[in-house]
């Protein structure tokens, strides 16, 4: 086959960027709430995601914020509800411990699944789900705090912190199968700030595996920043879409004005 | 018109088969002929096949495997001799070709090609939004225009002779992302995964006579 021209060395792609809606779910509810606290309802999940899918969202992200993980059923029918009205990517996370769990999640309609906590107690177990499902469909959630000169991986919504360096874990996590990072700054997350650019960019570099910005977006030029210095491949926004200080649609518009390749 | 609505009922009792052969998930399929309000039965034997006015060939996972399955159960025969409209998805447009080069293992033989991974510095898999330009007319494509985008998982792609091919999407190399052989239809993306777009290509498919 042809290779394709291109006047730079960079290789010619259409391939867009993305932006993710992200959905916190509460027992089978989207709540939102500010720093987890205050909870309220905000309706349903699966008619949520279908109007961000209707609204130009090129894939969705459903949160479990479920306090208790023994019963995942409420979980489980979710999943087969929004897949059965979004013909979107969708990835599902939260509390995630086991390949059969996984395996249930996938059975049911769901594109990918995020792990977090299980992954940094167990790095084999993104071997294992990599292995059993193929690694595009295993997204490695990475918390991460600056400390001193550098970041620290965190657990359980930045309370708990590891003894892994940001940038080694998350190498090990796509060195072990990840086929997506999930970056979430918790020093930004919430603050509308934007991005942590400079971490964004040396990861992005660092590794071959997509990275999701996620934490600090606050406006239109946050988004713009986290794709062109962040380098990032797609963000993932909450807030400021579900308090709609920006359309999905105004975001594309804006971003694709800046030369940003996007799906209109 | 009353024609119209007549043509309409006939196409949406058409009986349409989802081939199981136990590589990958059906479900995302089967939501989407759902939506489409299309009857459908997962169907896990060749014999079964000629029962039905058009097959559905899914996949995710690796063609080696996926050969392996297909012949476990006689697939491997009976798909290339159907003579109704099949559509094959994703690694289904692979396993139509002669041979791939994940696992290095032979193929269907329904489209002449080869299948090859992706040598490229850009992120690989191809995964995401891209465009699909069009080459050639095809009845998959009512309603649809040029560069519509569709959504990509993969790390191989086909090669295949020109006049089979359809659509072509650019990924460092440009490769065919819809291809036609006579009665057999195959996308590179996932059109149950590419909203509107998507469901209209699906949509198409079921209409076809």
């Amino acid at each position: 086959m042809l290779k394709s021209k291109s006047e730079t060395s960079q290789p010619v792609s259409n391939l867009t960027k993305r932006i993710i809606p992200c959905l916190d779910v509460k027992e089978g509810r989207v709540v939102k709430g500010i720093n987890f606290e205050n909870l309220q309802d905000a309706g349903d999940p699966a008619e949520l995601g279908k109007r961000y899918s209707d609204e130009g969202a090129d894939e969705l992200v459903f949160l479990d914020i479920t306090a208790s993980k023994e019963n995942r059923q409420t979980l489980f029918e979710l999943v087969a509800k929004v897949a059965k009205q979004v013909f979107i990517p969708f990835t599902v996370g939260g509390g995630i411990r086991t390949v059969e769990e996984i395996r249930r999640l996938l059975q049911l309609g769901a594109d990918k699944v995020s792990i977090n906590t299980a992954a940094v107690l167990d790095s084999e177990f993104i071997s294992r789900a990599a292995l059993a499902f193929g690694q595009q469909c295993i997204v490695v959630a990475v918390d991460v705090k600056k400390k001193g000169n550098g970041y620290k991986v965190f657990l359980k919504g930045g309370t708990q912190e590891t003894t892994w360096d940001g940038l080694a874990w998350i190498k090990e996590a796509e060195k072990k199968g990840a086929g997506e990072i999930l970056l979430t700054s918790m020093d930004k997350d919430g603050t509308k700030s934007g991005y942590d650019l400079p971490f964004l960019k040396t990861v992005s570099q660092a590794v071959k595996t997509p990275v999701i910005a996620s934490g600090g977006a606050g406006s239109l030029e946050d988004l713009k920043a986290g794709l062109i210095e962040g380098r990032a491949d797609a963000v993932l926004i909450a807030s400021l879409f579900h308090y709609k200080e920006i359309s999905i649609r105004q975001a594309k518009d804006y971003l694709s004005g800046q030369g940003i390749p996007m799906r209109i | 018109m009353r024609r119209g609505w007549f043509l309409d009922m006939i196409k949406r009792n058409m009986k349409i088969a989802i081939v199981d052969y136990k590589a990958g998930n059906l479900q995302n399929v089967t939501n989407a002929l759902n939506v489409l309000g299309r009857s459908f039965e997962i169907v896990k034997e060749p014999a079964e096949l000629f029962r039905f006015d058009k097959v559905i060939l899914p996949g995710v996972g690796a063609a080696a495997s996926a050969m392996t399955k297909l012949a476990e159960r006689g697939f491997d025969k009976a798909l290339p001799n159907l003579k109704v409209p099949v559509l094959g998805i994703c690694l289904g447009l692979q396993l139509s070709a002669d041979f791939s080069e994940e696992g290095n293992v032979k193929c269907l033989s329904i489209i002449p090609g080869r299948v090859k991974r992706f040598e490229t510095d850009l992120k690989v898999p191809h995964m995401g939004w891209n465009k699909v330009k069009i080459i050639q007319h095809s009845p998959l494509l009512t309603g649809l225009s040029d560069n519509d985008f569709f959504y990509f998982v993969h790390s191989y792609y086909l090669q295949c002779p020109k006049e089979l091919i359809v659509g072509e999407t650019t990924y460092d190399v440009i490769f065919p992302s819809i291809v036609q052989k006579g009665n057999f239809y195959a996308t590179q993306f996932h059109p149950e995964k590419s909203s509107k777009s998507g469901l209209q290509l699906l949509k198409n498919f079921c209409d076809l006579c």
